[in-house]
């Protein structure tokens, strides 16, 4: 297992381009909605948490196509299959390769972007908090969405049909932790949420995502 | 004799076929017959006026929007569990019939919003989790049509239905969190103290019968078109090949 996941991340750092480009997505959509609303800082201030919900949640989904398309095309997926590690294994750490090169630099960079939509003060550690909790569910949700679609070619806009619907509830409390953070309200119940449905998910999703692979690749 | 016999296609399209024109009938009386004792021979509500009576369209089409999730998921553990063809292709055939009712729900309530509420659309949790059920008919279909291979189609989705129906019910109680709710709570349910008044409570009942009526049919009829898409790409590969 560890051998895969340092292979996965090796080939994310090293293979061109698909590293940076979820965070330079992110930056970008961040950057358009103040062009889209206009510069208030009352509006942003107000919008922040939830924007820099949503458009991390849209630059986890960008890079999803590409947790089993590659392998599946060079048929390493195939070898993995056949490898004594059992297919829920390789769901779980390919869902964990893609949370440590995508969900762990977003919530990296979301304070820095918090910034730019003049988030309050008291926001940025709740901020960091729910991305920190509520990404890992994003990627193994995304991991199961990706298993889905791994036989379809041009799979990208059926990925997003079939996943953002499952990224309801992550986002709702997701974005209502950072928010009641950000205006100074009392943040443990959605938190407590968060924390449960990214838990469950980690622990589930990635039985679904195996039989799905299963099928996939029968 | 089980009930898993009907699983057999062809003795499924038998006794469906024997079925439908009674469940039309009954589809096509009850709806007729309670639309028009509904629209016509109610009284006006004394503060909702006449608006009152899309209720006889409105709570049907989304009692059966639900029905039809609660099926699809009933007919993907029967094809996961037992593989039987006939159960995954009642479940697809089901999917777009649901997906209307979705839509029938939220454009009649959006109609009888606009003047109670004073707006056509509000992020009441009823609403948006209807909405969200709609976007999970709209990915379950797209799924069906994208793949090639049936076998595999039918497992897809089936296992999507699953995982869909936890996240559904999960965006279900999520959104009641979110948001505060301006659609009135259950007021249909059999042990409540306060329910529907009684004139408009008995034509409601038969319009709920004939849209079961017509969901069991539709998913009737489309079942049995499925089959026979399905054998007559059969037979025509067959013919190619020899």
């Amino acid at each position: 297992m560890i051998a895969l996941l340092a292979r996965d991340l090796r080939l994310a750092v090293r293979a061109g381009g698909g590293f940076g480009l979820g965070l330079a997505f992110f930056l970008i959509v961040t950057v358009l909605v103040p062009f889209g609303v206009g510069p208030e800082a009352a509006i942003l201030r107000a919008i922040a948490p939830g924007i820099l919900w949503v458009s991390a949640l849209l630059a986890c989904l960008l890079s999803l196509d590409r947790i089993f398309a590659l392998d599946h095309e060079d048929g390493s997926l195939d070898l993995l299959a056949t490898a004594p590690l059992p297919m829920e294994g390789v769901a779980f750490v390919k869902a964990a390769a893609h949370w440590l090169t995508t969900g762990l630099p977003l919530v990296m960079a979301a304070p820095a972007l918090g910034v730019l939509l003049h988030l309050p003060q008291a926001g940025y550690g709740w901020l960091l908090v729910s991305l920190a909790l509520g990404t890992p569910a994003l990627s193994v949700i995304g991991t199961f969405g990706a298993a889905l679609t791994v036989g379809i070619k041009r799979g990208g806009l059926l990925l997003s049909l079939l996943v953002l619907p499952l990224y309801v509830p992550t986002l709702i409390f997701g974005a209502e932790v950072a928010r009641r953070g950000a205006e100074g309200l009392p943040v443990q119940t959605p938190l407590l949420m968060l924390a449960g449905i990214s838990l469950g998910a980690v622990a589930l999703l990635p039985f679904a995502s195996a039989a799905v692979l299963r099928i996939n690749l029968r | 004799m089980s009930i898993w016999e009907y699983a057999n296609p062809v003795k499924f399209i038998r006794t469906t076929d024997r079925l439908l024109p009674w469940l039309w009938g009954v589809a096509i009386a009850c709806l007729g017959a309670g639309l028009i004792w509904g629209f016509f021979f109610t009284p006006d509500d004394f503060r909702q006026g006449s608006t009152v009576k899309i209720i006889y369209l409105h709570v049907p089409a989304a009692l059966m929007a639900i029905n039809a999730w609660l099926m699809m998921l009933v007919a993907s553990l029967i094809w996961i569990v037992r593989r039987h063809h006939v159960s995954a292709l009642a479940a697809r055939a089901a999917a777009p019939v649901g997906a209307v009712m979705t839509v029938i729900a939220l454009a009649t309530g959006a109609i009888w919003g606009q003047p109670m509420w004073g707006t056509w659309w509000a992020w009441d949790p009823r609403l948006t989790s209807f909405l969200i059920l709609f976007l999970f008919y709209l990915g379950y279909m797209a799924l069906w049509e994208a793949i090639e291979n049936d076998d595999t189609a039918a497992d897809l989705t089936s296992i999507l239905c699953l995982v869909g129906s936890v996240f559904a019910l999960l965006s279900r109680y999520a959104v009641l969190f979110w948001n505060q709710g301006l659609h009135q709570g259950a007021s249909l349910s059999m042990d409540a103290e306060e329910n529907v008044a009684d004139v408009f409570w008995y034509p409601l009942l038969v319009c709920i019968a004939g849209f079961v009526a017509l969901f069991v049919a539709l998913v009737f009829l489309r079942t049995q078109t499925e089959i026979r898409a399905r054998r007559t790409r059969a037979l025509r590969l067959r013919e190619r090949m020899a």
